[in-house]
């Protein structure tokens, strides 16, 4: 990453935007392109996404799973490790809540079944993160390969599992019983529709609201504790980071942990708040998009929420496209993905010269450099 | 036994054909990344190829102009991925994998708004087609000479002719790096950068052009996918072939003859994978054929950590070449 | 500006094969090259001298075309020449062999020679006829190489060789030679300037850009000295001796009139011995030092740079472990099998000022008041448990900035907004508000503006005086003088001598320096030997 010279609010609002803007307008082209006019999918996405009945909930519901994959690689990012593993974490945190959920579903109280269950997909999302930062730390492999790597070994042996031993008896596709009565998150509707509002139906759960504890415990730990302190200095110098006695191998392996286990909590809205046992590929990518929430939400927690948001309303209201257009489909938020991933990641600093040449005519030089 | 061996040479035959995009992958990803640039848009790439073949050789009724299309639009994801690695000095692997996604957005969105079928493309009649080629006097050899006629019909003839180019590319990518003035450079700039530099060659320019010649490789991969082997375009029909080819490459350590071992060993894991599922081995017992699809996977990862032998990547990858003080 | 001009050829100018005319380079703020002229007679080696960061890298890697000057011209033998890059530079007979190989590692030698000028014929015929002229010279200059050999396989002097051979290969009358010896063993430097001269009995002209003077005496015939950016002094190289040199290349830039009374050393504090250390390629960086510094007094280590100093002050952090031998601080001793580390050492009272502020002293992306706790983030006056507070550590911050007169004042600036000096001040700030009992300080007003070398200057003697034991690295000499109450001096990785300071004159730690002389002599009775000295090792060695 290359440091600005740009002022602060430039760096986080304005550069973020443009990307966002870039991206856009390149979807828009190409849904012109294509034949349809952009402004009417536009509005059809915003009103799939908002307004329609149960569109917010499932929006929301969207923005959970966004929420715990760009924590996931932001945190990681913050030690300047690129966890695209986020797919693969997931979907071991699936198979850790499906492993407590069937053996002690039933066993011991349904609470306690939810509680463990949540922490095992913590921490088989952070075992699946903790290899690749050890092989990373200790043994010198890249962790982008690694990660890649990772991802298609979890899928395979959630396909072996699901289509063998976890494989529900009587059964053609490949997943496991439902879980034990009790077993499963409250819906955000329910709980409202029993104080008295009324809200329509969504998969909207308390997930929700686990995402946003995450968040602010994301937050405490990168700002305001010393580990986090310590894990942004390894990130920024490895050599200050040694200079100071922070290890930085161990700080490596510990981020990875972390990041494990925020991907891997992922599962907990998808497993645990909707379906109830555990399917194959219910991941679909989320890991993936994860990077682009958090490119876009410059790795912060309240960016991340914003950008979970749009990448939420996206996924609604791109499925509303089904129903309204006949050439255009979800694919279409696929391919805006993609464009973010594009215009705020790798093209990042594209506008900066631009932008630089700009502001440095604005404001006065106040650049200290030793001679 | 006599039905063994008849078993084991067809799933030779099948490793061939699983291992022709590979092996046409792998040697786009030596191009790029002994020039020093990560290339995991492998997969993109040919998948964007593979539905231009398609849809061109549907239109056109040509598959080689299908081919041609195919080639050009693989070269210019490859050359967005330059623009964004070399000229802006992003993020090499957040660009492949912004290719990548792209690739599969596009590819269906497309397909829908030319086709109307879902993100397929109609099916291409065997005038659009790559078809097999069957050598002369399979039959004949097959009835009348034993065992090694039998391997003349089933594993030799009857391939079309991107496999054939897939496996000569391991030979011209072998010639290119390492018996070229192009090759010498090439492997240059992804060790050490500066020191073609200081040579008065330009980097970006060597990069630039290894990055064509992937695109024309992974072209290549994706025409064998949808107009050879298959008969049109399915949405996600690369379905990680992309990453198995890199995988292979890494495995090859970044050697075009290695490699396409890799390749064929990954491929016959693969043609093995569908032959031996529920079926029981004495001893071993039931095979997964699920751990076996994961077993290219697995080996890379031991092989990246050091744990078999060594592999050091090209010295320079993944770093964006900025003339230093 | 010339000093000691003494080159003069009358009315007819000379053939210079290299003339420099008013080459300026800056880059940002900083002037690298300022207003450098300089001619380079034909057929000669001609040492330019200088620190670190004096500019001789640069001017020559404008001389290569790797960079444009802002200003100022080339001439070749009496031709204007511009080069846009090093192509341009190549084909005009100029060729380099820089400090840092430019070597692919994993190809032969002879792929490396030929890398980028494999003639128009394909690489197999390429390879071939190059063979044969490369035969030709090996022969004719005594490059001896395996040119089928892998290069990182070969030892570093082989390496060099082979720039040398790539540079004459493409034709060069004029070679330049950056630090050529830094990473050689004295015999590789022998051979390699048996080659030099046979070099120049053939007309080659040799530019060698070196700091060490005794090399710039046994081998070159005219010297020229950089300091900061500008040429400060030219002359034969028989006119002149290793201790003006050295004067002239450390330079009286830093104006240090004050002297500080002496200290009052107390008990040891911390004590090395036999301590080595070897880096990756099994190279001893540090060989053998022992040396014992007590409270209350200052150390000072002079020497020129890239001696052994800098790993020297990494091992007594923590940052690298000895091969052998142990130091002792207070009853704990370190050694190869009970390293120490860097945050086990604060806690002993061990601060650090390092040499580099940029890569380790400070996070340049950091606000001024994270960095002010690097290291020093556990203190648990900054937060509670295992939190961290931003608002008390950047009051703690405004504090250290207010006694230490960091401007601006500021705890919320990124850390690379400051100057050099309030940088170093906010460095020195943080480690000494530990109170530490032992004090490591590299260059520590390297980079910094005059002010603020007085107000550091003035710190570290406070510090002595309260008692703490301080080792002062630095490669200006006057500041060692001027500070320190013992000066230990340093060359190739081993210590030369002890002298006390009332003992000590700059021409004789300029000779000590430069390895002319072992200071056997020099070396008073105050560095008495070590070895004999340190209770407190016996028990855990």
């Amino acid at each position: 990453m290359q440091t600005s010279r740009l002022p602060a609010y430039v760096d986080i609002l304005i550069i973020p935007f443009l990307n966002l803007l870039t991206a856009l307008f390149v979807a828009g082209i190409i849904i012109a392109i294509i034949g349809e006019n952009p402004f009417t999918a536009l509005s059809v996405m915003l009103k799939g996404a908002f307004i329609y009945k149960g569109g917010l909930g499932y929006t929301l519901f969207y923005t959970t799973n966004f929420i715990f994959t760009g924590l996931a690689v932001a945190v990681a990012f913050h030690a300047m490790l690129f966890n695209i593993g986020g797919e693969g974490q997931a979907a071991m945190g699936g198979l850790g809540i499906g492993l407590v959920a069937l053996s002690l579903g039933g066993v011991i109280p349904a609470p306690f079944v939810i509680l463990l269950a949540i922490m095992g997909s913590a921490l088989f999302g952070a075992f699946w993160g903790v290899i690749p930062g050890y092989l990373q730390a200790k043994r010198g492999s890249h962790i982008v390969i690694t990660t890649i790597m990772f991802n298609f070994i979890a899928s395979s042996i959630l396909i072996w599992l699901l289509a063998g031993m976890l494989m529900a008896p009587n059964q053609m596709s490949p997943e496991t019983v439902s879980f034990a009565d009790g077993v499963m998150l409250f819906k955000i509707h329910e709980i409202l529709n029993s104080m008295g509002f009324s809200v329509a139906r969504s998969p909207l759960n308390i997930s929700f609201a686990l995402a946003l504890l995450c968040c602010f415990a994301v937050w405490v730990l990168i700002w305001r504790t010393r580990l986090g302190y310590r894990i942004r200095a390894t990130g920024f110098s490895t050599k200050a980071s040694t200079y100071a006695g922070y290890r930085p191998e161990w700080i490596i392996i510990l981020v990875m942990a972390i990041s494990g286990g925020l991907a891997g909590m992922m599962a907990v809205n998808e497993i645990l708040g909707v379906q109830h046992r555990v399917i194959l590929n219910f991941t679909s990518g989320y890991g993936f998009t994860g990077i682009a929430v958090a490119l876009m939400g410059r790795n912060h927690p309240v960016g991340i929420i914003f950008a979970s948001l749009l990448f939420g309303a996206l996924y609604q209201g791109g499925a509303e496209l089904d129903f309204e257009f006949q050439t255009i489909t979800r694919d279409m938020v696929v391919m805006i993905q993609g464009l973010i991933i594009l215009f705020s990641g790798a093209l990042a600093y594209m506008f900066n010269p631009i932008l630089e040449r700009f502001f440095s005519a604005n404001t006065p030089q106040k650049e200290m450099l030793d001679g | 036994m006599a039905d063994f061996w008849f078993q084991f040479l067809l799933a030779l035959d099948s490793t061939l054909r699983v291992a022709t995009p590979l092996i046409f992958a792998a040697m786009a990803g030596i191009f790029s990344e002994r020039s020093g640039i990560i290339d995991i848009s492998l997969e993109g790439k040919m998948l964007m190829a593979a539905f231009v073949a398609a849809a061109v050789a549907y239109g056109t009724g040509s598959p080689w102009i299908g081919a041609l299309a195919a080639i050009i639009v693989s070269v210019l994801a490859g050359l967005l991925h330059g623009f964004a690695c070399i000229i802006h000095r992003g993020n090499q692997v957040i660009s492949g994998l912004a290719i990548n996604i792209l690739a599969s957005g596009l590819t269906v969105i497309i397909g829908i708004a030319l086709f109307r079928q879902g993100g397929q493309t109609p099916t291409l009649p065997k005038s659009a087609r790559f078809n097999s080629i069957e050598l002369p006097f399979a039959q004949y050899v097959a009835d009348n000479i034993p065992i090694l006629g039998v391997v003349y019909k089933e594993l030799i003839s009857g391939h079309n002719i991107l496999v054939w180019l897939a496996l000569a590319s391991v030979g011209i990518t072998y010639y290119i790096l390492f018996k070229t003035t192009f090759g010498l450079r090439l492997r240059a700039v992804g060790e050490k950068p500066e020191a073609l530099d200081s040579a008065g060659i330009s980097v970006s320019k060597m990069r630039f052009q290894a990055i064509i010649i992937a695109g024309i490789l992974c072209g290549l991969a994706g025409v064998y996918l949808s107009t050879a082997t298959g008969a049109g375009f399915v949405k996600e029909m690369t379905a990680g072939k992309g990453y198995i080819a890199l995988a292979a490459m890494i495995f090859g350590k970044w050697r075009p003859v290695p490699a396409l071992y890799a390749c064929l060993m990954f491929g016959f894991l693969e043609a093995v994978a569908a032959r031996v599922q529920g079926a029981e081995f004495p001893i071993i017992g039931e095979i997964s054929s699920d751990l076996l699809l994961a077993l290219p996977y697995v080996l890379t990862v031991v092989l990246l950590a050091g744990f078999i032998g060594g592999v050091s990547p090209p010295r320079a990858i993944g770093q964006p070449y900025i003339k230093e003080r | 500006m010339s000093l000691n001009i003494t080159k003069q050829n009358g009315g007819e100018s000379p053939p210079f094969a290299v003339s420099l005319k008013d080459i300026c380079k800056r880059f940002g703020p900083v002037r690298a090259n300022d207003s450098i002229s300089l001619d380079v007679l034909s057929g000669t080696i001609h040492g330019i001298i200088g620190e670190n960061g004096a500019g001789k890298s640069t001017l020559m890697s404008i001389l290569y075309g790797f960079y444009q000057p802002d200003s100022g011209q080339i001439e070749l033998d009496g031709i204007s020449s511009a080069f846009k890059q090093p192509s341009e530079a190549i084909a005009m007979g100029i060729g380099m062999v820089h400090q840092h190989f430019m070597l692919v590692p994993n190809f032969t030698a002879l792929e490396n020679i030929i890398l980028g000028a494999e003639g128009q014929k394909g690489l197999r015929t390429g390879l071939q006829l190059a063979r044969e002229k490369l035969q030709e010279l090996s022969q004719t200059y005594g490059l001896e190489v395996e040119l089928d050999s892998i290069t990182e396989e070969l030892p570093v002097g082989i390496q060099q060789r082979i720039e040398i051979l790539k540079a004459l290969y493409r034709g060069a009358r004029v070679l330049i030679l950056d630090e050529p010896t830094g990473v050689l063993t004295p015999q590789e430097t022998d051979q390699l300037f048996e080659i030099l001269k046979a070099l120049k009995s053939e007309g080659v002209t040799i530019l060698l850009i070196t700091h060490k003077l005794h090399e710039v005496m046994a081998i070159t015939d005219v010297v020229s000295v950089m300091r900061q950016g500008k040429l400060v002094a030219h002359t034969k190289t028989n006119d002149t001796s290793p201790e003006w040199l050295a004067e002239q290349m450390v330079g009286r830039s830093v104006l240090v009139n004050s002297q500080f009374a002496p200290g009052k050393p107390d008990k040891i504090a911390l004590s090395a011995h036999n301590v080595c250390v070897s880096d990756k390629r099994g190279f001893n960086s540090l060989k053998s030092v022992s040396f014992e510094l007590s409270e209350g007094e200052i150390l000072g280590v002079a020497g020129i740079a890239g001696n052994g100093q800098s790993e020297l002050l990494s091992v007594l952090s923590g940052i690298i472990k000895p091969a052998i031998g142990a130091f002792a601080i207070g009853e704990n001793l370190f050694n190869s099998s009970q390293p120490a580390d860097p945050a086990f050492l604060r806690q002993l009272g061990i601060a650090h000022v390092p040499e580099d502020r940029h890569a380790e002293g400070l996070i340049l992306q950091f606000q001024a008041f994270e960095s002010s706790v690097l290291g020093y983030e556990t203190n648990p006056k900054l937060g509670r448990n295992l939190l961290t507070d931003p608002n008390i550590i950047k009051e703690h911050c405004s504090e250290l900035m207010n006694s230490f007169d960091v401007r601006p004042p500021n705890p919320k600036l990124l850390s690379s907004q400051f100057s050099g000096g309030n940088q170093q001040k906010l460095v020195l700030a943080r480690e000494i508000s530990s109170m530490p009992k032992v004090l490591l300080v590299g260059q520590p007003t390297r980079g910094v503006d005059i002010g603020a070398i007085e107000f550091i200057h003035n710190t570290l003697i406070k510090m002595r005086d309260r008692g703490c034991a301080i080792l002062l690295v630095s490669v200006e000499l006057e500041e060692i003088l001027s500070l320190s109450d013992r000066i230990m001096v340093m060359n190739a990785g081993e210590v030369v001598g002890t002298v006390d300071k009332l003992d000590a004159t700059k021409s004789m730690l300029g000779k000590m320096m430069s390895g002319i002389a072992t200071g056997a002599a020099s070396a008073s009775s105050a560095s008495a030997s070590p070895e004999l000295t340190i209770p407190n090792l016996k028990g855990g060695m």
